[in-house]
Formats: C-alpha cells, structure tokens, sequence
C-alpha cells in the first residue's frame, strides 16, 4: 500500500533487506540528494579553508629561517670584509661557543674539506660541497644519544678555497609544521563529521515534513476531507506550504458539502413540480373529452417544464459562479453607472406597481468587476423587492465607506426577521410557507454567489421598516 | 429575397432537435441544411453559401465556438445564430464575443428562434447607414433623433428611441422581449419581472395613442411587432 512507503518508523525492529529498502528509498529522496550536495559543498570549503591555514602557517616557519640565516650571513658577511679570514674564524669559534641548545650551525672548512673552525666537528656526511641553499640531516647530541634534524643552510665559498655554511636546525619548526597538520586534520575531520551529522538530520527533519503532508494527501484521497497538514508555526516554507495545502482543502471540503447540499436541494425541490406535471400529464392521455381539454394540460406541463428549466438554469449559474469557472471578463465599472442602467428599466414597472425608485449613488464608486453579472445581482433584488414590498419607495444606493464600495436596495415591505437573514441566502429558501408567489427560491443566493465572484459580501439588514440588501466589494487601491 | 431561396446550415447533434428545427424552419419557407457535428458545419459552412447559420455550443469533433472562430478567421461573415444549453450570463456574452451575432438558450420556443432569424437575416441585407427610418407614417431621424407622426412631432426618452429603432428596424417582423432587452438595454439575461411590456406600452402611447390605427402591437405568446397598417 501506498502509505507504507513513505513510513521510517524507528519503532519498528530492522530486517537486512528493509535496511537495504529502506537505505535505497533515502538515496532516492530529493532531501538525501540535497544533504549529499551541501555536504560535498561544505567538505570542499572547509578542506579548502584548512589548506590555506597550513600553506601559510608553514610558510610563515620557513621565511622565518630563512630570514634569521640571512641575518647572520650579513652580519659574517659584514666581519670578513673588515677583518678578514682570521677574524671570521675567530667570530665563528666566538659563536659556536655558544649553548649547545642554539639552533644554529656554523663551520668554516678548508680548501680541503677539513673542519677548521665550528659546532659541528664535521661536514656533514653525503652533503655536496656546493655554494648556495642547501637541505641535510645533521647529527645531533641530544642527551646522551645521536638523533639525525633536518637542517637547513647556505654554502659561502671565502677566497682561498675556505668556504663557510651557516645552516639552522628546522627540527622544531618541522614538529610545529607537524602538528599544526594533526590540528587541522583534526579540526576538518570533526566539522566533516557535524556536517554529516547536520546534513542527515536536516534532511530526515525535511523528508518528515514532506512524509506529513503526503500522508494527509493519502488520507484526503481515501475520504478524510477534514485531515489537515500539521502547521509547525514556524512559518518557513512547509508551514506555507502546509497552509496552502490546507486551505486548498477547506475549499474542496467546502465545494463538497455544496455539491451534496445542491444534489439534497434539487432532489427535493424538484420532485415535485416533476411529479405534478406527471400526474397532469397523465390525466390529459386518459381524458375521456380529449380535445381543449387536453391542449391545456399539455400547455400547462410546458409551463412546468419550463420553470423547472429555468430552474436548472439558474442552478448551473450559481454553481459555476461558485466553482470560480467563469472566465474572467472584469473590468473597472462605476457602480452608479451599473445602479442608474437597471433603475431606467425598472422605473416604469416600479412606478406602475405603485412603488417610487430611487437612485442615491455617489459619483466615482468604481469596483472592478463583471458589468452583466453585476446587473443580474441588482435587478435580482429589485424583483424581490417589486415582489414581496407591495409599494412604497425602492431606493438603490451606491456609496463608499472604509474602503469598500457598497451597493444597497433598501424597500419598505415587510422586512425578513433577524433570524431568518442568514438562510433566505440559501438555496431553495423561502419565506412563506405556502409558497403562493412565483419564483424558485434561487434568486438571494445567485445574488450572493456573484457578490462573492468578486469577493464581496452579502449583509441583510433592518431599513426599519423593510429590507436592506447590501452588496459589499472592496476596493482595490488603484 | 424569396424565402425559398434563404439557405439556412443548421449545425446541431441532437437528431431530434435538428429534425424539429429543420421541419420549422421547412414549414416557414427556408432552404435547411443539417450537419451533425463540428467538422461537417464547418466544412458546410466553408462553403459560404448560407444566408444565416443556426449552431450549437456543444458539439462532437470540433467545439461550436471553434468552429464560429474558424469562420471568422477565414473572413467567413455568415450570420451566426448559437444555440446552447449553456444559459448563464458569462456563457451568453462569451458566445457573441467568439463572433457569433445573437444567442439563444435552449430549451426556446420556435417564434423566438424564428423571430431572432429573420432579425439575423434582415441586419445582414439593409442598409446600415440609414440615417432616416420610416414605417407608414411614423418618421425616425437618426442624426437629429427625432421622431415625427404624421409630421407631428413626438417627445420621447433617449432609451424610447433606441426601442423604437431597434422595433422599426425590424418592422413588420416580430421581436421578443428578450431580443429587446439584449439590443436595447444590453441585458444579457431575463428579469423575473416583466419590465419590457410597461417600455413598449409607454411607448405606444406616445407613438399611438392620439392616431386611428396602431403601429405598434402585441404578439400573443411572441412579442411585439410594429408594422404599417394593411
């Protein structure tokens, strides 16, 4: 099963083969992938980082030996142009006379290799006699027993053959250059180690929060419209994303319980004007007189047929108009232009029923909107008001208030209860019992669905006395 | 134009209502033609040789829509009448934008249909550019917008003078409200409230009510129809 896949709990005890499963499943998630990814990122930086630390470090040791050796050379350099052969000797056997524990070598050797004067007895075995930078073991003495240091040094060839090396022992400096490696080795395996350790955490952390919201997916899918993805209130972007997720599910829940509300509704509502043309229908194909008696009745069921049509019509626009199907023919309307249009077609209709229309609209209302629609929803209440108000004024106000564009049919007929407010914007929903005036009961709620097409509000209130509809839009800072 | 001689393609794929539609408009004297899907109307109509078209939204193969912008796009000017299941008001106003020139919602009643055809077929062959419109002795002048009986002159509303020309322009024909209602007020949907008949009746008193015979009358089941004394 589906939901199996996804799951990694710890709880469970591990064969081989689910290891290995389990082992593949991780590489092939994107999470693993993107770990992987910072992980060789970050390796790279921090090896990178940890090769310059010790390239200068190192550097720094040895242009340091090198700097001392020069110093001395000058400093020799500087004794046998004044004083000659002898007094180099002399100044070399002065400073090899020095602590044994001095890093510094000095020799001065004869023409034929001989050691004349120095802290070393000897030239240094298997080393060429060569002017210039040299590298080489040198024998020491350190407490009681011979160790070979690395030593490094200068060959100066003297007039007469002499020549003189002045060379340091780099023993210590090659421990430092070691162990700063170790350090550093160190120091990169452990950041590689908490980079591998963050890495796998982040990335089982992510796949958790991905695991959630597939689970919730499997779940709606099976039926459960009302699981919700958890939200961490951490607001990063699998809260977002847990949130749209979410309300993309209201929204489906929503249009569910519609759909079934509306199925309910035409189910009941339909059924009888249905039945009723059948039983006349009926009555017409078994009438004995035939004739006139029989055109009526078909007549009638035509009649039928066709509110019950009408009917339908009305609920495919509804339906559409919630399912948010419509293409989007929007455009910026003056709301008393939309107000003043339908007042004109209704005026003379008004005016003989015995009612007064009135338009108060304030100039510049501007929503942005469907014009057709907008008008639908105007005269939809301006019937409701020709129908139930039974005289008296019908004002149609067009006004703004705190950002929101306001239209309102405000009569003074009975009015509609507090209670009942709310559900008369409802399918299928009227007021009277008896259900003697003509209509479908539809009317409030296509007003509402396309106040709410363009994300309006519907609010019925006391013109005390009478009924005040008023369609609310916000508006839009242009 | 003799009647027999309007050829009318009916594009529609529901056998019974094309076979309805077919023996009407038989009966009313046109020349019909029937295509049972998309492809075969637009094929058919590619032809050109059609007065009007009637075509359904919803149609096997190629959409009825399409088939109308396949037409329009090939320069292809033949009066559309579509015919659709579809009622709503977003669905009517996408149909006219899609080139076709008037909508009906099914189910209709065959004077309407008929009714909203002729209108089709008379606006394709007048004159466009009248500026003077006369039935009998009623008089309409379109740059001064004026009207005149009997060369008397008769006050009237600037909405009463687009009924009264949308109703002289189709005299002697019969229109309905909902076509008035569509031409004159740009409402793409009926009212539950009978707001056109008070129009007209206003109307005629103004246009008839101190004259010995009518111009302007009613349609039993129809709707209105002006036209010049017999």
């Amino acid at each position: 099963m589906a939901v199996e896949k996804f799951q990694l709990s710890p709880a469970r005890s591990w064969s081989a083969p689910q290891l290995l499963g389990s082992a593949r499943r991780l590489v092939r998630t994107h999470a693993f992938r993107l770990a992987v990814l910072y992980f060789l990122v970050f390796a790279a930086s921090v090896l990178g980082v940890l090769l310059f630390v010790y390239w200068t470090s190192a550097n720094f040791v040895e242009r340091q030996t090198e700097a001392t050796l020069d110093a001395e050379i000058t400093g020799l350099a500087e004794q046998y142009a004044q004083r000659g052969l002898s007094g180099l000797i002399q100044i070399v056997a002065a400073r090899s006379a020095g602590d044994r524990g001095d890093p510094m070598v000095y020799l001065v050797i004869d023409p034929d290799g001989k050691a004349l004067v120095g802290n070393i007895a000897a030239w240094p075995s298997g080393v060429p006699t060569r002017s210039g930078w040299l590298s080489f073991g040198l024998e020491r003495n350190v407490s009681g027993h011979s160790e070979t240091h690395p030593a490094r040094g200068r060959l100066f060839a003297i007039p007469g053959g002499y020549r003189l090396l002045v060379a340091r022992d780099i023993s210590d400096a090659t421990a430092f250059r070691g162990e700063v490696r170790s350090t550093l080795l160190w120091a990169g395996l452990i950041a590689l180690c908490i980079g591998l350790v963050g890495g796998t955490v982040m990335s089982r952390n992510m796949l958790r929060r991905v695991e959630q919201v597939n689970r919730t997916s499997e779940r709606v899918m099976t039926g459960d419209l009302s699981d919700r993805v958890p939200v961490h209130g951490t607001s990063d972007e699998f809260d977002q994303l847990a949130a749209n997720l979410n309300r993309m599910l209201d929204q489906i829940e929503r249009l569910m319980t519609a759909m079934r509300e509306v199925t309910d509704d035409v189910a009941h509502d339909l059924k009888t004007p249905l039945s009723r043309m059948r039983s006349r229908l009926e009555r017409a194909l078994t009438d004995p007189s035939g004739g006139c008696g029989q055109s009526e009745a078909i007549r009638a069921a035509i009649e039928e047929a066709d509110r019950l049509l009408a009917t339908f019509n009305a609920l495919l626009s509804i339906a559409e108009l919630e399912s948010g199907a419509l293409a989007d023919q929007s455009e910026l309307l003056d709301l008393s232009e939309v107000a003043r249009s339908a007042a004109e077609l209704y005026e003379p209709v008004a005016e003989e029923r015995g009612f007064v229309l009135v338009v108060v609209a304030e100039p510049g209302v501007t929503v942005r909107g469907d014009r057709h629609l907008l008008s639908q929803a105007l005269t939809n209440l301006l019937d409701n008001a020709l129908k139930y108000a039974g005289g008296g004024e019908v004002a149609i106000r067009v006004f703004s208030r705190d950002g929101q564009a306001l239209l309102e049919v405000a009569d003074r007929g009975p009015g509609i209860p507090e209670a009942d407010r709310e559900a008369v914007l409802d399918r299928f929903v009227r007021l009277e019992p008896s259900r003697t005036t003509p209509g479908n009961g539809l009317g409030l709620s296509l007003v509402r669905a396309i106040v709410r097409r363009h994300n309006g509000s519907v609010l019925l209130q006391d013109n005390e006395p009478g009924l005040q509809v008023q369609l609310r839009f916000t508006v839009l800072a242009s | 134009m003799h009647l027999a001689q309007m050829k009318i393609l009916v594009v529609e794929d529901d056998r019974e209502t094309a076979a309805y539609l077919a023996k009407g408009l038989n009966e009313s004297g046109y020349t019909v033609d029937c295509a049972k899907d998309g492809r075969e109307g637009l094929f058919l109509a590619s032809s050109g040789d059609y007065n009007a078209m009637i075509l359904d939204r919803m149609l096997p193969n190629i959409d009825g829509l399409a088939v109308l912008g396949a037409l329009r796009t090939a320069d292809i000017g033949t009066p559309a009448l579509i015919l659709s299941a579809l009622g709503s008001v977003d669905d009517r106003v996408k149909g006219l934008r899609a080139g076709g020139d008037d909508y009906l919602v099914k189910p209709f009643a065959f004077s309407e249909l008929l009714a909203r055809l002729e209108a089709l077929l008379r606006r394709g062959a007048g004159p466009a550019t009248e500026t003077r419109l006369r039935v009998a002795d009623l008089e309409l002048d379109l740059l001064t917008r004026t009207v005149k009986r009997h060369g008397k002159s008769i006050e009237v509303l600037p909405r009463e003078f687009r009924l009264l020309e949308y109703l002289m322009r189709n005299a002697g024909h019969v229109v309905t409200r909902t076509m008035l209602l569509e031409h004159v007020w740009d409402y793409h949907f009926d009212p539950q409230t009978n707001v056109i008949d008070v129009h007209v009746s206003r109307l005629r008193q103004k246009i008839d009510k101190s004259f010995d015979r009518p111009l302007l009358h009613t349609v039993r089941g129809a709707g209105y129809c002006l036209r010049a004394p017999e």
